[in-house]
Formats: structure tokens, C-alpha cells, sequence
């Protein structure tokens, strides 16, 4: 049980929670990810852990509203407790000064960003962070974000805010106008894939965090498997991050599609029950 | 030895010869009462073994002849007094035999069900010399254990006063259980440490309820806590905490039970389709995430054609699930025959009774899928039995172009599982082989790094829920007598 101490809406459905886990704050690293579970009957779900605070003993979980699970989690307040929490789980990613590096990251994905900006400022990088979402509304985490780094780019896809246009449209502004020397990428699986296209023909090296379906998220059960240059990875514990131009994205999506009608049943139960 | 002493005494002196063995060996083995077989190929929980009467139990008992050199003893990797136990459900000292169990095993209602009895104490029965069916020792030892706990009368064994030593057990399974039972009766105080959010281990998310219910695990557990033992779940150590960290904050000893929870895959053409998965991940949503129940959120593929692949228990717990949530064929594909088989044989009895259709000599080769990438269809490359291999089993080599197609709307691979590689990869100086178990000292169980023991499948590979249980307890007498003498 970890009591949630802080919560705090980014938007109607990007809520962030800040949770007392005073080992896994400890442990944690750049890139490391948490199983959480509500209820006794409750789905482990990987969330990235955003942040830590050592002196308080906590973590920071930024959730984005979208499945039963996602749901009873944000419906979650300050002082209530999440049933069961593990972690830092996954390899942490590798920092180092490379130079500069653009971090690109789409809606919800800014959140596991955010400890990786961080990590990659202080170690001497030029960040360049591309935030990019469908409008205005949806784009989360900037000020903390502009804090790390040395420039921000936004996109919104309506043109809302910042520049019209996709991240891949960011991404490329760049890599036209300076040398860089790494992409970050995480976000939705298709996004990810374009950015991977992208980059790949610029031949600028890629890393992609993947947000595969998961169950255990020990390396227990192979339902987070991928196929990175040809061999199967489980991303639980050989990631979450891997090589963008190894990864077989259209495998993975088809993978992440492979629940979703048995989710979209879960969701209208759990949407029926909190009608009754 | 205590067998002889005890076979000594006048009570079984006196029931020995109040029959005559040849009456004995004629009685017929009892037949364990079963759930109708088509009533629990639909029902997910129901335990499919009702367990024998009171009366059943002594008329069984009947039939060990109380053997001066009993070779059950041998057959069974613990060396459990079979024929002590046996001797007391015969005289209708049903607590005493469950006592007598304990002596040796940690788990006894676990083992009475689980254990592969025909391959250990029932295989070398006497009564098989006879050409007469083996003492049912698995079904006797279930019944006193069952009795016991049904009686309410669980004896919590005595604790010695408490020795302020803290220790450590990675793992929850059958090995980090019976380490823990061993260490706080020796008065240590001892902390066991679950990746998962559920005690038990394979117990738990492996073995289905329907095998092993959980509540039979859970007052294990209670028993162990109401001795002292503390569990700590979703605690990896290795990640959350390491080794080096429980050393810091005072642990004298740490014992590692980690399993063997790597899933094997094949590696062949459409593996990553969506609907093939490993038995790991079908069970675990199945039994852990009780994913079949409407009230749980955890979703899982309720395929009507299923294929399972493998001939181990795991395979056919998943086969036997499948078709429990639903399949109306549920096919287990496996590459040698039905003799080769590692499966308990009650377990391909029970299966067959359950309409579980079993293609040997059938391996899969490709899985092809449709346009979403989900699986439709198996390629399977029939085969034929060779020359025995290393392993004594007559091996399996391929047909040349003999292949078959069938229907799949759901794979679970089934093929083995590997030791989890956490810890042997987060300890330094630990040995490890090329498989990736630990390397241990046979008798002591300590490994490398002397404050390190180690049992259980992270120390065989995929082994025995009994052979875990051993292991903790030998482990357990060990480091007690390493920290004495290391003070
Ligand atoms: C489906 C299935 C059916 C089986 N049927 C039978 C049978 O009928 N008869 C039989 O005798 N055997 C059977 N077995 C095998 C038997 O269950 C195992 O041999 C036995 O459970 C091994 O016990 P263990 O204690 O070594 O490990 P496990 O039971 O695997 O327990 C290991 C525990 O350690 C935890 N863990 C792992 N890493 C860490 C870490 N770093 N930190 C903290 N915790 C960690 C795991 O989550 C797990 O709970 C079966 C196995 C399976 C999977
Ligand atoms: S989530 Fe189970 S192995 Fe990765």
C-alpha cells in the first residue's frame, strides 16, 4: 500500500500524483518504470516513474485518463492508498554527454521525458526538447520541462499553440539547421515509428522507449515482447529502451492492438458499475 | 533411524500382524472420488480430486505392509516416514500421521497433491513387484494433511525464543516457504522478500485452483506469520532493494529462492502474433490476475480453438484452462510421445477425461496470422521417435516433409522456463552455470558468496515443488549452523 500524498491536474485528464514509496525513490534512475495495481482485483499497469524526491520519500507518477485501470487510478485523491506499487523496474537509461540531443516526446510521453531531460542537462548535453500534442490542451509538463532544457520546440497539430505541425515536422527543423548527436524519443507507438523513419534517413541514432502491454513487468511472462534487429526483447527487462531504427514497430502495434476489444468490454463494465 | 523405532513399538507390531500381507496386497487401491468430468471441463475453481473418507483412508493404509527396508522412502526426494504416517491413518491416528509428515515436509497438503508420486515413492512401492497397483501414498498423504487443517487443530510449531538474527528469503515459492518455517522455529527472525504482489510463488500464479486451491497455500502462509515471519511483497530484490542493501541493514544470512520464472519461447516464424503467449502469461492472468472473473480488470484470450505446446504440467494446467474458459478444442501439441511426457500422470488422465485432444509427435514449425496480425493457423512438422537421448527419452527427429496446417485461434508455449536472471546478475562473484541456475554446495545449499544460499528452481532449473521444499529446509539447517559458527 502506498499513500498518495500530493495530486495535482495538468489537464481534465492528465493528473499527477505524487506517492510515498520511499525504496523505489532510493533506487530509481532515469527511464525506470512502476507496476501499480488498484483493488484486489486490478490490472498491473506500467507507469514511468517522472520524478523522485528523496527527502520526502516519494515518487511522481504522471497518468494520462484512458483505460478502467488509468481511470481508477485517477479517480484516486490525496491520502488514498494504491493497493500495490513495485519497482524502480527496467534498465535505466544510459547518460551521458553525447552533445546534443533532441528529446522528442508526444502527448502523455512528455511525463517519462522528464527525468531523462533532466538526467541528460546534467550531464552537460544540449537539450533540445520537442513537445508535441493534437492541441494546446494536451500539452503538459512545459515549464518543468523548460527548465532542463535549452530550447523548446512545440508542436500542436491544430496549430493551437506553438508551431502547426507534427513532431516529426520539429525534428527535422533541427536536424536542418544544427548537427545532433542523439534523438530520445517516446510517445505513442506511431509516433514513435515516424520519428524512427525520420531520424533513420538522417541517420541520427534513436532511442525509443516503448510502452508495450505488460502483466508482471519482472520478465515473468513475455506479454511485453518486441522484436528488436530480428530477436524477440522483452521490454519489462531488456528496455524499455531500445534502438528506434531496430525496433519492429508494425509488430508492436499490432501487439497493442491485440486487448483491445476485450478492453473496450472491461471499460464499459467499469463504466457501467460506476453508473450503479 | 527413527523408522525403525517407531516400527518397533508395540501398536505397530501388533497392527502388522493383525493382517496377514497377502489379505493386505489384495485389497483394492483406492479410487480417488472426482468431479464429473464433463461438469469440470466448465468450471474454472472447482478442485477436480475430492479427496478420500476417513474410511477409505484406513482401508488404504491397510494395504502398506509396513516394509523393514520401505523403498518409498527412497523413492521420495525428502525421505518422509511413508510407512510411519501410513501405519498411524491406519490405526485412526489421523493427527499423529499429519504430525509425522511435518516432521519432513513443510507442505505436505501441497505435496499430497502435487508431487509426481508414480516417478518417486509410488514408482518403487512393493506392491508393484506384486504386479498390484502401488499404495495410494500421494492420496493418503492428502487426506491427513486435509484433515488436520479441516480439524482446526494446525499444531503452529513451537518457536524457539527469539535470537534476534534477522535473515532474509528472496522468493515466496515452495523453497522460500519451507526456509522460513525451518528458520523461525529456530528462533531467527525472518523476513521474506515477493516480487510479486501475492505470496505462494508457482503455488499461486502457476498451479491452477482446480489442482491446488489457494486457500490450501494461504493457511501455509498464515501458519508461517502466526510464527513470526514477516512477508514483504513487490519488493524485487536486485531492484527495489539489493543484496548488498539487507546486508547493510543487518541480515545475517539471505537465502535465494527466485525460481525459474523465465519463460522459453521457440523462436520460429510468428511467435509475436497476437493470441501466442507463454503458459507464464496465460496463467499468470488466469490464476494471479484472476482475469476470468468479470470483476477483474486483467483481460485475457478465451479461445475456442486453443493449442498448447509442450507435455510438462505447466502445459497441461494451461491446456486444461483453456478449455475450462471455454475452447472447444483444446489441443495439446507435443513433440515426443505420450510415454515421454513429464507430466504428472493423473494430470494426462484427468485431461483426457476433460476432452483435452493431444496431438504427439506434432511440432509447431510457423504460426500464420490475418490481416491483425492475430494468429489463425499452425504449421506443425509431424514427427517420429529416434534413438534415445542423453536424457534416457527416446528422441524426436522430424518426418521430411510431412506437415500439417490446423486451425488456432489462441498458442500458449509451453516449453520450459529458465532461472530468473535478476539476481544471479545483480550479485557479484556468485557462480552461475550456462543454463543461469546458482551454483550451490549440494548439502549445504550455500553458494559462492558465503552469506548467499540458494534452493529452488533459480538451483535445478524447472524441478519439483518438493524438491524446492527440501532445499529450503537443508538450507535452512545450513546457514543456522554457519552464523553459530561464523559468531
Ligand atoms: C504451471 C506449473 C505447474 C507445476 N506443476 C507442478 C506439479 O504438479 N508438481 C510439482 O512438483 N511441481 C510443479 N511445478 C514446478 C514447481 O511449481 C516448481 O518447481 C516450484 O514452485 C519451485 O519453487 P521455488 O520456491 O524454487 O520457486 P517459485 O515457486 O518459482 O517461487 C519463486 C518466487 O520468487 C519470486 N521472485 C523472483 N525473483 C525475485 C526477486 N528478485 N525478488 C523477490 N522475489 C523474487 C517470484 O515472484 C516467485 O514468487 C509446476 C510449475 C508450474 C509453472
Ligand atoms: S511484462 Fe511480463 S515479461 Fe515483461
Amino acid at each position: 500500500m502506498n499513500k498518495i500524498v500530493s495530486k495535482e491536474y495538468f489537464s481534465a485528464n492528465v493528473i499527477k500524483f505524487e506517492v510515498e514509496a520511499p525504496l523505489i525513490a532510493k533506487s530509481r534512475k532515469a527511464g525506470h518504470f512502476v507496476m501499480v495495481k488498484i483493488g484486489a482485483k486490478g490490472e498491473r499497469i506500467p507507469l514511468t516513474i517522472a520524478d523522485a524526491d528523496l527527502q520526502k520519500g516519494t515518487i511522481t507518477l504522471v497518468v494520462q485518463k484512458m483505460g478502467v485501470s488509468s481511470s481508477k487510478l485517477c479517480a484516486l485523491e490525496e491520502g488514498d492508498f494504491i493497493t500495490d506499487m513495485v519497482g524502480p523496474l527496467g534498465k535505466a537509461t544510459h547518460i551521458e554527454n553525447f552533445g546534443t540531443v533532441i528529446c522528442a516526446c508526444g502527448g502523455v510521453g512528455t511525463a517519462p521525458m522528464m527525468p531523462i531531460v533532466a538526467a541528460l542537462k546534467a550531464a552537460g548535453n544540449r537539450v533540445i526538447t520537442v513537445l508535441a500534442a493534437r492541441n494546446k490542451d494536451l500539452i503538459i509538463l512545459e515549464d518543468q520541462i523548460r527548465q532542463y532544457s535549452d530550447e523548446v520546440i512545440v508542436m500542436t497539430d491544430d496549430g493551437s499553440y506553438g508551431t502547426k505541425g507534427l513532431v516529426t515536422n520539429g525534428i527535422e527543423a533541427v536536424i536542418n539547421r544544427e548537427k545532433v548527436d542523439l534523438c530520445v524519443t517516446i510517445g505513442p507507438a506511431i509516433m514513435m515509428k515516424f520519428v524512427s523513419i525520420l531520424t533513420k534517413k538522417y541517420e541520427l541514432p534513436t532511442l525509443a522507449s516503448l510502452n508495450t502491454i505488460m502483466v508482471d513487468g519482472t520478465g515473468m511472462c513475455g506479454a511485453c515482447r518486441v522484436s528488436v534487429g530480428g530477436k524477440t526483447k522483452f521490454v519489462c527487462v531488456d528496455g524499455p529502451e531500445f534502438d528506434a531504427h531496430q525496433v519492429d514497430f508494425d509488430e508492436m502495434l499490432m501487439r497493442l492492438g491485440g486487448y483491445r476489444d476485450i478492453e473496450r468490454e472491461e471499460n464499459e463494465h467499469y463504466q457501467a458499475t460506476l453508473k450503479n | 533411524m527413527k523408522t525403525n523405532e517407531d516400527r518397533a513399538e508395540a501398536w505397530r507390531v501388533e497392527l502388522r500382524n493383525a493382517i496377514k500381507a497377502k489379505d493386505r496386497t489384495n485389497i483394492e487401491r483406492v479410487h480417488m472420488p472426482e468431479l464429473d468430468a464433463e461438469y469440470r471441463s466448465h468450471n474454472r475453481v472447482e478442485e477436480v480430486n475430492l479427496g478420500i473418507t476417513a474410511e477409505q483412508a484406513m482401508e488404504e493404509a491397510k494395504r502398506c505392509l509396513d516394509c523393514a527396508n520401505p523403498s518409498c522412502m527412497l523413492g521420495c526426494p525428502v525421505g518422509i516416514d511413508i510407512p510411519s504416517f501410513i501405519k498411524n491413518i491406519e490405526r485412526g491416528d489421523f493427527q499423529e500421521a499429519a504430525k509425522v509428515l511435518k516432521e519432513t515436509s513443510a507442505l505436505p497438503a501441497v505435496c499430497g497433491r502435487v508431487c509426481p508420486q508414480e516417478k518417486q515413492c509410488e514408482g518403487v512401492c512393493i506392491h508393484l513387484k506384486m504386479k498390484k497397483d502401488a499404495v495410494a501414498i500421494g492420496h493418503l498423504e492428502r487426506f491427513a494433511a486435509d484433515y488436520e487443517r479441516i480439524s482446526g487443530n494446525i499444531s503452529v510449531p513451537a518457536v524457539a525464543p527469539a535470537n534476534n538474527i534477522k535473515i532474509a528469503g528472496v522468493g515466496s515459492g515452495p523453497a522460500g516457504l519451507a526456509f522460513a518455517g525451518d528458520m523461525a522455529k529456530l528462533g531467527y527472525e525472518v523476513v521474506i522478500f515477493e516480487a510479486l504482489h501475492e505470496i505462494g510463488g508457482v503455488l499461486k500464479y502457476g498451479i491452477p485452483e482446480f489442482r491446488l486451491p489457494n486457500d490450501i497455500v494461504d493457511v501455509e502462509i498464515q501458519n508461517l506469520q502466526a510464527m513470526g515471519v514477516h512477508f514483504v511483497t513487490n519488493c524485487v530484490v536486485g531492484k527495489t532493494i539489493s543484496i548488498s542493501d539487507l546486508e547493510q541493514d543487518g541480515f545475517k544470512g539471505i537465502f535465494v529462492a527466485s525460481g525459474a520464472g523465465l519463460p522459453r519461447f521457440m523462436n520460429i516464424k510468428g511467435e509475436n502474433l497476437v493470441g501466442v503467449m507463454s503458459s507464464n502469461e496465460y496463467l499468470t492472468r488466469v490464476n494471479l490476475m484472476d482475469a476470468a472473473n468479470p470483476n477483474s480488470d486483467t483481460p485475457v484470450f478465451q479461445g475456442k480453438k486453443v493449442a498448447v505446446i509442450g507435455g510438462g504440467n505447466t502445459a497441461m494446467d494451461s491446456v486444461r484452462t483453456a478449455r475450462r474458459l471455454g475452447a472447444e478444442r483444446a489441443i495439446l501439441v507435443y513433440r515426443r510421445s505420450e510415454e515421454e511426457m513429464p507430466a504428472r500422470l493423473e494430470e494426462v488422465k484427468h485431461a483426457k477425461e476433460e476432452g483435452i485432444e493431444f496431438l504427439t509427435l506434432h511440432n509447431p514449425i510457423e504460426y500464420i496470422g490475418n490481416e491483425q496480425g492475430r494468429v489463425t493457423h499452425m504449421v506443425l512438422q509431424v514427427m517420429e521417435l529416434g534413438e534415445p537421448d542423453a536424457s534416457g527419452r527416446r528422441s524426436p527427429v522430424e518426418i521430411p516433409g510431412k506437415l500439417e496446417t490446423i486451425e488456432v485461434d489462441e498458442v500458449i508455449v509451453s516449453v520450459g522456463v529458465s532461472p530468473n536472471p535478476l539476481i544471479p546478475q545483480s550479485v557479484k562473484g556468485l557462480e552461475v552455470t550456462k543454463w543461469g541456475t546458482v551454483v550451490v554446495d549440494n548439502d549445504t545449499m550455500q553458494s559462492a558468496v558465503p552469506i548467499i544460499f540458494a534452493g529452488g528452481d533459480i538451483v535445478r532449473g524447472g524441478a519439483t515443488v518438493i524438491l524446492a521444499m527440501g532445499d529450503g529446509r537443508r538450507a535452512a539447517k545450513a546457514m543456522d549452523e554457519w552464523i553459530k559458527k561464523s559468531r
